[in-house]
């Protein structure tokens, strides 16, 4: 590959985007800290967490290596590849939980729906790039379509976390490429419909009683609405200092549910209160707002749609993560993106990540050649 | 389409409209961002204290400390009534999972009946969250050596250790100590009513009967509080705080338990009761009712199989029969209406009668026979108590008139509660012409009186009071009512302070003639010293000097001519053994008043109950002396 090295840093040689690893490094070691004192001062979780990091930084790594022009070129591929992986799961997926969301891969299991958090915005980003912006109804729509297959498809498992997060992926993908003011207004009316029938249809009896606790957890104190509220008394005794790293009675004394996965941003509330969750939504804010500036910069349509889309689905991890565990939004299995422990999902993550910087790093390139 | 595709793109436009839609988008982000931190904002600064709170009621529990209630000690410091550590095995279901996981295995290991694996499966039903429950109470020390053992298998299900209250002496003091059980529903109204809730918020048992019963309050203790943090599965990870508990007073009794054995043992295989007084100050030295029962049954909750042969029992063990048996007090009751007598001024120390075997009233044909077929002839008062001449005093009481005799009869206590430290009493009945009206709605006849005479009739009296008013005799008039605690010791961190049991004080009697007391006196040493007396044989060996009177009262009535003949009839309508007596003679030290149940002759069954006593109260003093006291 032609270069010009006189001009660029040994970071955009290496295929860092220098401020999204700061970033994303300031995030991980915060996540360090709260995991620790949320695991109950468990070196070995953290540890454990630290080897995810090194695997999930050597995946980003790699994948910032591989120009935007050959994710481009393979997407068909890799989607329907994904596909196949969720049809597999609902047709041989090992069952947890009441929920088929596994392959057994012998050595380890696997959950394709992590795949599709990449396929599903390449895919959208590869069709809708095909034609020039804004995308034209019948393009959206198809779009949609293409959309909804690995949505109801995961959502069938059910996993109702990750479906959101493919779906917001898509529709990101969808709002970037121009789809008409008139057409997300006429959604936002429809979306009473949908949720009716989301709600009769497509809904488990345990999700539905998530969410019917979410409308009112006081009802049911000891049972279902147990986590939530559980959950609001840590953050609401933080208070504005928090209690300190280590001194959350909440998280020490095991009240919050899933204390170092889901409802981690509850121990960190506890702990560092209204001013540590201001310090950790600022360093969120910076990392979204550089995935929007690289999108920005990108020169593919492609890249555009790809890394805008990437960028806006970790801010749904957020939203939703922190809504659900201060009791704005029902609970769904959703984690705090970078600072929950929970393997596969952080890597994704992180290969996202890598795309991103990928997408970042290869711009001159692309317009050289 | 492929038409379309032909246009040209215009990269420049397509640009701006995506930044324009990035633009958007990251708006649209710190907007949804701000609805978070308000929201945040909401819990954490508006709600903050309400959180603080339901933070601090989460984690911080406060427990009760129950307090270790008082022991009960005998007049020279022996334990009767201590506090034994007794295990029990809990389950907390949470942990332990389903019974049918673990119970069958357990129940080989241990012996757990169905009736107490149906109980538990019961109980299950209705538990709170993550309260532990008690599968088996009172385990032995083989239990729960072998459940230690094999602890690891069953997670969640633990052995609890708590203080329960133990009598070693057994059925030896149930009548006296009385026992504690467990806390009924009634119990807890009562205790809620007298405000008392908090104070049993950590306590099981409660006194049911005799001095744990009366003295509740005292033995009680005030409760201790324990803060302390637990985390969400109840587990109790650090004490915050102690607020020590006040451990109940601990009561010294007057009780002496080596007389008390005596007492057991004189009563063995008997119906009937002994109660031994010190005159001096009122202490009872003993007090025992047979049959009598293990109290240590009640405390653990007795089985129906241990309850039912004690309440279906003809010879009905739950009555103390102490303070609680009415029986007609027959002869003993002579002395009293001897002193009556000189008091009134009809009979003097020298005044004598003839006793032809019966008495007749005037223009009354019915006769009322001496117990003395051919009569005792010619007698004064000090024969008449000594050879326990009916006739002297069926024409004494004639004389007095029941009026008269009640309201004598009213200040030695006959016919009221003594006021001792149970509420296992009765007052039985000293009978008047009003009682009696109000009782029978029938007017008192001359006849009556005759009976009242010898202590039959209306009249009853429980072994207490005929104790009681023994004392006041020897002691010519000064009460001192009967009582169990001679001191309680209120425990303290550094020193323990002592309440001595006041005397309440009661004015004594008094006569126009003081001397009468020791006419009296000197009669009732004749009971013993006499050789005709009828306490004579049973004493004649004693090292001490014995003051007495014998009683034998009928249990059925009989005919004017009827004779008594214990061979043919059944054996509970036999007559019924009474004594009373005390000694030294010239300085009372111990008080005796025996009931024996259809035992037949008071000198001759009673009396020997008494000598005994006496016996061992005067060797062990002797000892003592020996020893250099």
């Amino acid at each position: 590959m032609v270069n010009n090295p006189a001009k660029r840093s040994i970071w955009f040689r290496l295929h860092i985007d220098g401020p999204l690893l700061v970033g994303l490094l300031i995030l991980m070691s915060l996540g360090l800290a709260v995991l620790y004192s949320a695991s109950g001062e468990s070196t070995n979780q953290v540890f454990k967490h630290s080897v995810r990091l090194g695997i999930g930084f050597v995946a980003m790594f790699i994948l910032a290596q591989i120009p935007p022009m050959t994710y481009r070129r393979w997407t068909p591929v890799f989607f329907l590849f994904g596909i196949t992986l969720l049809i597999a799961v609902l047709v041989i997926g090992i069952q947890s939980k009441g929920a088929q969301r596994w392959l057994n891969l012998g050595v380890t299991r696997f959950q394709p729906s992590e795949v599709m958090k990449l396929a599903l915005p390449m895919m959208m980003s590869w069709y809708l790039s095909q034609y020039h912006l804004p995308s034209r109804f019948k393009h959206i729509v198809i779009g949609a379509i293409i959309m909804a297959i690995p949505t109801l498809l995961i959502a069938k498992q059910p996993d109702l976390g990750t479906s959101i997060l493919i779906a917001s992926s898509g529709f990101f993908a969808l709002f970037l490429s121009g789809m008409s003011w008139a057409l997300l207004a006429f959604l936002a009316a429809m979306a009473p419909v949908a949720v009716y029938v989301m709600w009769t249809f497509f809904m488990h009896t345990y999700q539905k009683q998530r969410v019917l606790t979410f409308l009112d957890p006081e009802t049911d104190p000891l049972g279902s609405g147990y986590h939530i509220i559980q959950s609001k008394i840590a953050i609401g005794s933080g208070g504005v200092q928090g209690k300190g790293w280590l001194q959350g009675t909440q998280s020490q004394l095991e009240f919050i549910p899933e204390p170092h996965t889901d409802f981690i941003f509850a121990v960190f509330s506890e702990e560092f209160g209204l001013l540590g969750v201001l310090g950790l939504l600022c360093i969120y804010i910076f990392i979204i707002a550089r995935g929007m500036y690289i999108s920005v910069k990108a020169q593919e349509t492609y890249g555009k749609l790809l890394a805008g889309s990437i960028t806006l689905t970790f801010f749904v991890y957020i939203f939703v993560n922190i809504g659900m565990v201060s009791g704005l939004l029902p609970v769904v299995g959703v984690p705090l993106p970078l600072v929950s422990y929970g393997g596969t999902s952080m890597v994704t993550l992180l290969a996202g990540f890598g795309v991103l910087m990928s997408i970042s790093t290869h711009r001159r390139l692309l317009a050289q050649g | 389409m492929p038409y379309q595709q032909i246009t040209i793109r215009d990269h420049g436009s397509e640009s701006n409209l995506f930044a324009r839609r990035a633009f958007f988008a990251f708006i649209f982000v710190i907007a949804l961002i701000l609805v978070l931190l308000s929201n945040l904002y909401h819990l954490q600064v508006q709600r903050h204290d309400t959180y603080q709170t339901r933070s601090n009621d989460n984690r911080i529990s406060v427990r009760p400390i129950t307090p270790n209630r008082g022991l009960i000690f005998d007049r020279n410091g022996i334990l009767l009534a201590e506090n034994r550590p007794t295990y029990s095995l809990d389950v907390l279901i949470e942990k332990s999972g389903k019974p049918d996981k673990w119970l069958k295995s357990l129940a080989d290991l241990l012996t757990i009946d169905e009736a107490l694996q149906e109980k538990f499966t019961k109980k299950l039903k209705r538990r709170r969250r993550f309260k532990s429950l008690t599968l088996k109470n009172n385990l032995s020390e083989q239990e729960v050596a072998k459940f230690s053992v094999n602890q690891h298998k069953y997670p969640g299900i633990s052995i609890e250790a708590r203080l329960t209250r133990f009598y070693p002496y057994g059925e030896a003091l149930t009548h006296a100590l009385g026992y504690v059980g467990k806390i009924n529903k009634k119990e807890l109204v009562d205790i809620d009513q007298a405000g008392n809730s908090a104070n049993y918020a950590g306590s099981y048992d409660i006194g049911k009967q005799g001095l744990e019963r009366y003295y509740e309050n005292e033995l009680h203790g005030t409760i201790g509080y324990r803060e302390v943090e637990i985390n969400s599965r109840g587990r109790i990870l650090r004490t915050l705080k102690v607020d020590a508990p006040i451990p109940g007073n601990d009561l010294i009794l007057t009780l002496d338990i080596d007389l008390q054995k005596t007492a057991q043992a004189a009563l063995k295989g008997r119906r009937g009761a002994v109660v031994v007084l010190d005159p001096k100050d009122g202490g009872i030295l003993a007090l025992y009712s047979n049959p009598s029962y293990d109290p240590n049954l009640f405390v653990h909750g007795i089985s129906s199989k241990d309850y039912s042969p004690l309440i279906t029992s003809l010879d009905r063990p739950l009555i103390n029969r102490a303070t609680q048996g009415r029986y007609p007090p027959a002869s003993t009751v002579k002395p009293f209406l001897a002193l009556l007598g000189l008091e009134d001024g009809l009979v003097t120390e020298t005044t004598t009668i003839h006793d032809p075997g019966f008495y007749r009233i005037p223009n009354v044909k019915r006769k009322w026979r001496d117990w003395k077929k051919w009569g005792h002839g010619k007698v004064d008062l000090s024969m008449s108590v000594a050879q326990s001449c009916d006739i002297y005093y069926y024409d004494l009481a004639y004389k007095l008139g029941i009026d008269k005799i009640t309201d004598f009869m009213g200040k030695f206590g006959f016919g009221e509660r003594t006021g001792v430290d149970i509420h296992e009493e009765t007052g039985a009945n000293m009978p008047s012409r009003g009682w009696k009206r109000g009782q029978h709605n029938q007017p008192w006849y001359a006849g009556d009186t005759i009976s009242v005479g010898i202590g039959q009739g209306y009249w009853t009296a429980t072994p207490l009071q005929l104790a009681a008013a023994t004392a006041t005799m020897a002691n010519k008039g000064i009460i001192r009512p009967p009582h169990f605690v001679m001191q309680q010791r209120v425990q303290k961190a550094d020193q323990n302070d002592i309440i001595n049991t006041e005397d309440p004080d009661r004015p004594p009697i008094t006569l126009t003639d003081e001397k009468n007391w020791q006419i009296v006196l000197n009669a009732m040493e004749q009971t013993v010293s006499s050789v005709r007396g009828t306490a004579h044989k049973i004493f004649r060996t004693a090292k001490y000097t014995v003051a007495g009177k014998t009683g034998t009262a009928q249990v059925i009535g009989m005919k004017e001519d009827e004779e008594y003949d214990e061979k043919k009839i059944s054996e509970r309508n036999r007559d019924n053994a009474m004594f009373i007596g005390y000694a030294p003679f010239d300085d009372p030290q111990i008080v005796i008043a025996v009931a024996l149940e259809n035992a037949g002759h008071g000198g001759s069954e009673a009396g020997p109950v008494a000598r005994m006593i006496m016996d061992k109260y005067f060797n062990n003093k002797d000892k003592l002396i020996a020893n250099g006291q």
